[in-house]
């Protein structure tokens, strides 16, 4: 079976339900409007901070509700049973969870896209006064790399779905990991902030944000980083690559 | 032709299927016959590569499932109708079983329509019936037209109309050449299907014979016999060596004579030698569900497992290892003599 069969089968498999197409039109939509809001109401004076990386504050939402939709792709399966469905016309386990994996990967790097170009322009076409200009590398990778950590973090929730198999418990263990962990890791005296350097999605967040000033008091990422953007970025993204070997690899010698 | 090699299956502390091997002959319909928890869906399971055996394998024309390329045109399976997204429509979701295989689209169509769901197609699976999911089922196990199909339990639940379409679409499949694995935990629906049986237990293998004998050696047989003559036949019955008692009559029919352990040859023998008419002359199945318990029921009762629980199970009522019909029959078929050979000896 070639792979791009098994990619057309994903894909007719995923669009052939309403779902996605409402999660990711939710995911655009939510970050759009959260970054166009504070572009109508940033008061004058601080119109300087209304920088490219600024638009991108709110790409939290639509790359939450994209990791929870590439959830639901797996956990739904083994719900209804289409898991073993799929394991029966395509008995390579592994070929048929990678194609599954990168279609969801590929559709939340194009929500992504769309969504970062979109809180861009839209806070652009309201505020045209605003330093919004995509002056240097750093302004083009904030906003059109955004969707390079959509992708990246769906692996890491398909992992996670694949490991759980359960919608409800998934999606737990995702937000814990995503809103608890990450963030509130530093809260640990001396220990914390070494550690939060090393997590996954903080350092996916530095591939956006190193080097960047958003606001007065620089918060978008921690200081004294290990990796640069790039370096931050592969990190990531090896991280969600064992995450996703560990995952098939199991689901290989699992009972479907 | 299916082959299954010493199968054992183990969850946690559960044997679901313990040591099992049979053969399913290519170019008929083997019925997969045992009581709720037999161990049926586990072994139909691992025949196609969803479960991993903890001991033992199986093959599908001397391959393993999961080496056969396109799979889906060498074998149909339906194991649970419901393995559909609930918000996939019936066309969705068999067009993407045939892309998998690289099977043409139009074949979808072709299938719908030998189920009879191209009205439906583009409803949400979610919204069919049992039946029509049943059937939706079925069109994906027959989208490749595959020479091997499994079904488990595919009437259950069924109304009679879905139960007859059904069960005339198993004969036709088979009339086609194909060979069909289908499991129940009926004896009698199986007796209308399946030329071959393979009988389970608690996840053992009881039986593997053919239909008819199964059902001659696990409910005895009887001849009603019925001529106007009634007494005379009597006489010439017992005086055969026969046992014969009277069946008064009921709505049924008229008042006639059962005989016991016999065959229509041997009664309609006797009676000829006699020179006496015959109204009514047809061999008897007795409960074929009370002794398929019996049968099967045997072997749960051996398997509670730690010795120290049989007496329990024993007042529990059950007859457990008391000597008489049931434990024989077990005892003899699990050291493979035919059944119908075991007949002959006990005759
Ligand atoms: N996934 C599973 N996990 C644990 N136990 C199971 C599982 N599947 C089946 N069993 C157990 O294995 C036995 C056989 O079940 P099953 O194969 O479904 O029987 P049948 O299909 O003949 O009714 C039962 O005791 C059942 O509870
Ligand atoms: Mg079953």
């Amino acid at each position: 079976m070639t792979t791009l069969t098994l990619l057309k089968v994903e894909r007719i498999k995923l669009f052939s339900t309403r779902s996605p197409w409402w999660c990711m039109g939710t995911a655009v939509f939510i970050t759009v409007g959260f970054a166009s809001l504070l572009a109508g109401t940033i008061r004058p004076r601080d119109l300087q901070d209304l920088t490219p990386a600024t638009t991108q504050f709110s790409y939290n939402f639509g790359f939450l509700i994209m990791m929870v939709m590439a959830i639901l792709a797996i956990t739904t399966e083994y719900r209804f049973g289409t898991i073993r469905a799929t394991f029966l016309a395509v008995p390579n386990r592994v070929d048929a969870l990678l194609a599954k994996t990168a279609v969801v990967a590929l559709l939340a790097g194009l929500v992504g896209e769309a969504a970062g170009v979109g809180a861009w322009a839209l806070s652009r076409a309201i505020r045209p006064e605003a330093p919004l200009a995509l002056d240097n590398a750093q302004d083009y990778r904030v906003v059109i790399g955004v969707g390079l950590v959509y992708m990246v973090a769906t692996v890491v929730a398909i992992s996670i779905g694949l490991l759980i198999r359960h919608s409800a418990g998934a999606i737990t263990a995702l937000l814990i990991w995503v809103m608890v962990v990450e963030n509130l890791l530093p809260a640990i005296p001396r220990v914390g902030e070494t550690i939060q350097k090393w997590l996954p999605f903080t350092v996916g967040n530095n591939f956006l944000y190193a080097g960047q000033q958003v606001g007065e008091n620089n918060n978008a990422t921690p200081s004294d980083m290990p990796f640069g953007a790039w370096g931050s970025l592969l990190y990531f993204a090896v991280v969600a690559a064992v995450l996703l070997a560990l995952a098939v690899g199991l689901a290989k010698r699992r009972d479907a | 032709m299916i082959e299954a090699n010493g199968l054992t299956k183990r969850y946690g502390r559960t044997l679901a299927v313990n040591d099992l091997t049979f053969t399913v002959q290519a170019g008929r319909v083997t019925g997969f016959l045992g009581p709720n928890g037999a161990g049926k869906s586990t072994t139909m399971r691992m025949i196609l590569g969803l479960d991993r055996p903890t001991a033992g394998g199986v093959r599908i024309d001397g391959k393993r499932y999961t080496d056969l390329k396109e799979p889906l045109r060498h074998v149909g399976a339906l194991l649970d109708a419901k393995w559909v997204h609930p918000n996939r429509s019936a066309r969705a979701h068999l067009r993407w079983l045939a892309v998998s295989n690289k099977l043409p689209e139009k074949r979808v169509d072709e299938v719908l329509a030998l189920v009879g769901l191209t009205d439906v197609a583009g409803r949400r699976a979610g919204g069919y019936s049992l039946g029509m999911s049943q059937r939706l089922g079925i069109a994906g196990a027959l989208l490749g037209d595959p020479g091997v199909l499994l079904f488990d339990e595919p009437v259950n639940g069924l109304d009679p109309e879905g139960i007859l379409w059904i069960r005339q679409f198993m004969h036709r499949l088979a009339d086609e050449g194909r060979t069909v694995f289908v499991s129940s935990h009926l004896l009698s629906e199986m007796a209308l299907t399946a030329q071959d049986l393979v009988v389970i237990g608690r996840g053992r293998l009881i039986a593997q014979t053919s239909t008819s004998a199964f059902i001659d050696a696990a409910s005895g047989s009887s001849v009603r016999v019925r001529g106007p003559e009634l007494d005379r036949l009597r006489e010439v019955i017992t005086s055969g060596g026969l046992k014969a008692d009277d069946a008064p009559a009921t709505t049924e029919g008229p008042a006639a004579l059962v005989v016991h352990d016999a065959t229509t040859d041997d009664v309609g023998e006797l009676a000829g030698r006699a020179g006496l008419v015959l109204h009514e002359l047809a061999a008897q199945r007795g409960s074929l569900e009370q002794a398929f318990i019996q049968m099967t029921g045997g072997d749960v009762e051996y398997r509670t497992g730690d010795p120290a629980l049989a007496p329990v199970a024993g007042v529990a009522g059950a007859p457990v290892g008391v000597p008489g019909q049931p434990g024989e029959a077990l005892a003899s078929q699990r050291t493979g003599a035919p059944v119908a050979a075991r007949k002959a000896d006990a005759r």
